[in-house]
Parts: C-alpha cells; sequence; structure tokens
C-alpha cells in the first residue's frame, strides 16, 4: 500500500504548531500526570513508613505503575484527541478531501500520540527520582519492550474510541477519555493478576498491557526480566492491532455509507 | 484523458438514507473549463451529492467519475488535482493563516509552499492577514482565507458549497468576480451550489436544478428562466419552493 511520510509529517505539525503557539497546552500535558504522581508517590512514602514487615519493599512499583499506564493512556490519547481536534475545529472535512490516506491519517495521530508520551514521560522520570527516589530506569533493558507494548496498545485503544465517536458523533467524545479506565481495573496496574476473582484472569491475561505491569513488578522485586511476558505481550499486541484496524475501517466505511462522518465533522 | 472527456461525471447516482431517498439517479457532467451551479430547494440533494462527489459519503449505486476515473479506485491521485472550500468548514481556528496554510500546502505536495502561499494571499489581497489567527478573522477574510486553502494546489477541479454564504454583498461580489477571474485565467472548472441566485448567474456557465434527489431542470440560466418562462431564476427558485414549477413535471 503506497504511505507518504510527507502527508504524515504535514499533519503531524498541525500539532507542532498547535502546541509551540500555545504552550499553555503542555499543561494539559504535565498537570494531571503529575497530580497522579504526587497521589501516588505520598501513598508509598506512607506505606513504606509503616514498616518492612507490613508491605514489600518494593511497594514502589506503585510510582513505576502510574508512570507507566500513564504512557498507555497519553498514547491513546493522542490519538483519540488529535481526531477530536479536529472535529473541535470544523476541520475535519477539509483533512478527508485532501489526499490522505486512511492509514497515514492514523499514523499522523499515532505520532502525535509519541509526542505526547515523551513530553509526559520525560518530566514524570524527572520528577519521581528527585522527589522519592525512583528510577524507572532500574527496569533496565526491559524498559523499552515495556514501553513500546505500552505505546502500541495505547494506539489501538486510540483508534477503538475514535471508531466509537465517528459512529455515535460528538456526544461519545468523553470516550476519548474514558476506554482505557474502562480496562483498568483488569489491566493489573497496581495489583497482580491473582488478586482478580478466578472468572475474570482470562480476561485480564487478554490484554497486552497486563504482562507489561506483571513484569515490571517481578523485575522492580528484583527478578530476571521477564523476557516470555513481553513477548506474550507482544503477541497480544499484533491480535489488537489488528482487531482495531478491522474496527477502524469497518467504522469509516459504516459512517461514509451512512453520512455520519460528514455529520460527525459539521456538528 | 481525451478532451472530450468530461472533468466530472456523477453517472446515476442513488443515495439511500434508510427509508428516505436524498438521490435518485442523478446525472450530470462538468466539461472542462466550466462552472456548473447546483441549485436546489432545501432538502433537493445537494449536499449529499457534493458529499458524493467529494468522496466523504458512498452512494448506494451509481458512479462518481473525475478526470475519467473511478472516483474510489483512484481517489488519492483523483484528490490531488481537486480542492474543496464550504461556508460550513473552517481552518483550525487556533492555528495563525500561515500556519493553515502551511499544512494543507503540504498534505497537498505543493512544490515551494511560501512562494505559492504569499502569491495567494496577494491574488486574494489578504497579505495582511498572514501571521492572523484564523479563528479571529471576519467571515469575509475567512472565506478568502478557505478561498486560498482550495486554491494551493492549483486545481482542475474546484468544488463550492455555498462560498459567499453570510458575506456581505461588496465581499460577495468580490468573491464572484474573483472565482470568473480565476476561470478565465487557469482553465479551472468549478462546481457551486448556492442559494442565491446572483452567484449562479454571475459564476455559472450552466446549471443542473435539483427537486427531490432528481435533476429538474438543466441548462444555461437563460434557457432555464425561458423554458419555465420565469423572469428571473430567483423567481423560479421560488416557484419550485412553493410546488409551483413541479406541476410541469421532471422532464
Amino acid at each position: 500500500m503506497p504511505f507518504s511520510f510527507n502527508t504524515v509529517s504535514a499533519l503531524v505539525l498541525r500539532y507542532v504548531f498547535l502546541y509551540t503557539r500555545h504552550p499553555v497546552r503542555f499543561i494539559e500535558l504535565i498537570f494531571w500526570p503529575l497530580v497522579d504522581l504526587l497521589v501516588w508517590g505520598f501513598l508509598t512514602v506512607y506505606l513504606q513508613q509503616r514498616g518492612p514487615g507490613q508491605f514489600p519493599a518494593a511497594i514502589t512499583f506503585l510510582i513505576g505503575a502510574m508512570i507507566l499506564w500513564d504512557v498507555m493512556f497519553r498514547s491513546q490519547q493522542g490519538v483519540a484527541i488529535s481526531f477530536l481536534e479536529d472535529v473541535w475545529t470544523r476541520n475535519l472535512l477539509n483533512v478527508f478531501v485532501a489526499p490522505v490516506r486512511t492509514v497515514e491519517y492514523v499514523a499522523a495521530t499515532c505520532l502525535v500520540g509519541v509526542l505526547r508520551v515523551g513530553v509526559t514521560l520525560i518530566v514524570l522520570i524527572v520528577v519521581a527520582a528527585l522527589a522519592y527516589g525512583f528510577h524507572l530506569t532500574d527496569l533496565g533493558l526491559a524498559l523499552l519492550p515495556f514501553l513500546t507494548n505500552l505505546m502500541l496498545f495505547g494506539w489501538f485503544l486510540g483508534m477503538f474510541s475514535t471508531a466509537l465517536i465517528m459512529r455515535w458523533g460528538q456526544a461519545a467524545e468523553s470516550l476519548a477519555w474514558a476506554v482505557p479506565f474502562f480496562i483498568q481495573p483488569l489491566a493489573a496496574v497496581f495489583y497482580p493478576v491473582s488478586v482478580l476473582p478466578g472468572w475474570l484472569q482470562p480476561v485480564a491475561h487478554a490484554l497486552p498491557c497486563t504482562p507489561v505491569f506483571e513484569g515490571m513488578r517481578t523485575v522492580l522485586a528484583g527478578n530476571p526480566v521477564p523476557w516470555g511476558q513481553i513477548h506474550y505481550a507482544l503477541g497480544l499486541n499484533l491480535v489488537w492491532g489488528a482487531l482495531a484496524a478491522w474496527f477502524y475501517a469497518a467504522n469509516l466505511r459504516h459512517v461514509r455509507k451512512t453520512g455520519l462522518l460528514v455529520k460527525v465533522a459539521t456538528q | 484523458m481525451s478532451p472530450s472527456v468530461p472533468i466530472l461525471e456523477a453517472d446515476r447516482l442513488v443515495k439511500v438514507f434508510g427509508a428516505a431517498t436524498a438521490l435518485d439517479g442523478l446525472s450530470f457532467t462538468v466539461a472542462a473549463g466550466e462552472s456548473l451551479g447546483l441549485l436546489g430547494v432545501n432538502g433537493a440533494g445537494k449536499t449529499t451529492a457534493m458529499n458524493l462527489l467529494l468522496g466523504l459519503t458512498t452512494p448506494t449505486s451509481g458512479m462518481v467519475r473525475i478526470f475519467g476515473l473511478d472516483l474510489w479506485q483512484h481517489r488519492i491521485e483523483i484528490l490531488r488535482q481537486i480542492n474543496f472550500s464550504s461556508a460550513y468548514t473552517s481552518l483550525p481556528s487556533n492555528l495563525l493563516v500561515w500556519q493553515n496554510l502551511t499544512v494543507f500546502a503540504r498534505l497537498y505536495g505543493v512544490p515551494q509552499p511560501k512562494k505559492r502561499i504569499d502569491a495567494l494571499l496577494e491574488l486574494l489581497d489578504i497579505t495582511h492577514l498572514r501571521k492572523s489567527v484564523t479563528g479571529r478573522l471576519s467571515a469575509g477574510e475567512s472565506t478568502r482565507v478557505n478561498l486560498a486553502k482550495a486554491l494551493l494546489n492549483q486545481p482542475r477541479l474546484l468544488l463550492l458549497d455555498e462560498p459567499t454564504a453570510s458575506l456581505d454583498p461588496d465581499i460577495a461580489d468580490r468573491v464572484r468576480k474573483l472565482l470568473r477571474r480565476l476561470q478565465a485565467e487557469t482553465g479551472l472548472s468549478i462546481l457551486y451550489t448556492s442559494h442565491n441566485m446572483r452567484d449562479i448567474e454571475e459564476v455559472c456557465d450552466r446549471l443542473v436544478f435539483l427537486h427531490g434527489g432528481k435533476v429538474l431542470a438543466e441548462g444555461t440560466p437563460a434557457e432555464v428562466q425561458a423554458r419555465f418562462k420565469r423572469a428571473s431564476l430567483e423567481d423560479f427558485f421560488i416557484g419550485v419552493a412553493r410546488g409551483e414549477i413541479e406541476a410541469i413535471g421532471i422532464q
């Protein structure tokens, strides 16, 4: 399939213009993650002060979990909010009648996700190290595949969110924020899968982010990198990626057929 | 492409939304260098037709050929050579005019985008708006910026959806004259929808009047007036809207 990097870079350029023209928008990328980090950081400090007998020394995984969760969340937001920006500014039709392939449009939103994650991650890593002595780099070699898997899953959740917003219109735009939280209770972000009721555990194991969070706790507890978990997450991501692409394409076909695309774009 | 091949060809387009038929076998062509007005009262099918021609909506049946190519088979190739401007879309309001035009110039693969943007801003007499925030422009300024975006890629076919809606008579007149000039200078083909009959009379060589998703009348504005024995195109429009002309029947 032909693919134009120039088209993708032009679409990304919009966001570069947007963020450099309105630096206040960086607050959105930094403020909420920082609030989360402070809450989970102080909780961790409190639990550590209760004494090593009551909580494992690796309780700092709460901070790691919060940071890694934010990577996935920001990645998903990059895809979904980029689409909504076009809807809010009534620019969607201009983009859809320009020579832009769907795959280029989605790739651009994914790249915006990477940029958003980059900004948030740097700030969180620095603040976590300075304020709580938590070093995400302690995850060593596993850090890169952990981040990659979460970023990929964030993109795919973003594609699901966007497809649903296309289909249900702006009334469904809260899905852009809600979709990741639908799966959070099952994703073993802050606790192991074994805590979940038995009948829910297979669902948890079907999410690519679950082995990442389980793997992070394993590494922070001083155990070797669970490469099997990482490969399992990657395999799940391939399946979720295929499903997300199918769902996005099917919904785009549907909204083109029913005229909903124009309605969403001109609401 | 052979000179005899129309720039745009709508071929028996049908669009059904649930129980409603928005277009019922619509066929028309736009020749090279021609300006065609697409008219109709509200609900006649103009917007649906425009959306089908832009590939925003898929037809229930029928075909759209642009430059002799099937729109859905050659979508990207076609979109590179056409452009669109509507009173109902806007460029991102939070960016500066030059930023928006730069983004679209790159999307359309315009060589030397800065030079092209400067030339268009000058042509449209909006060079002073280069560094303005798009969302703070007046309706007239915004229309001209949208037109600049629509002309970036030197399109062979321009689709305009009510471009003079919400413009004062002075600016509307300037826009019409500009379009006429562009057409004369570049051989641009235009498909133009409007509720403003003056737009159609001044800009369009020919018109297609839709009613109930079908072509009610087709020809030059003068031919349509003469055929339906109306003093003006506006009088014809009002006659259709009030059901006086429908009795003559779709021929």
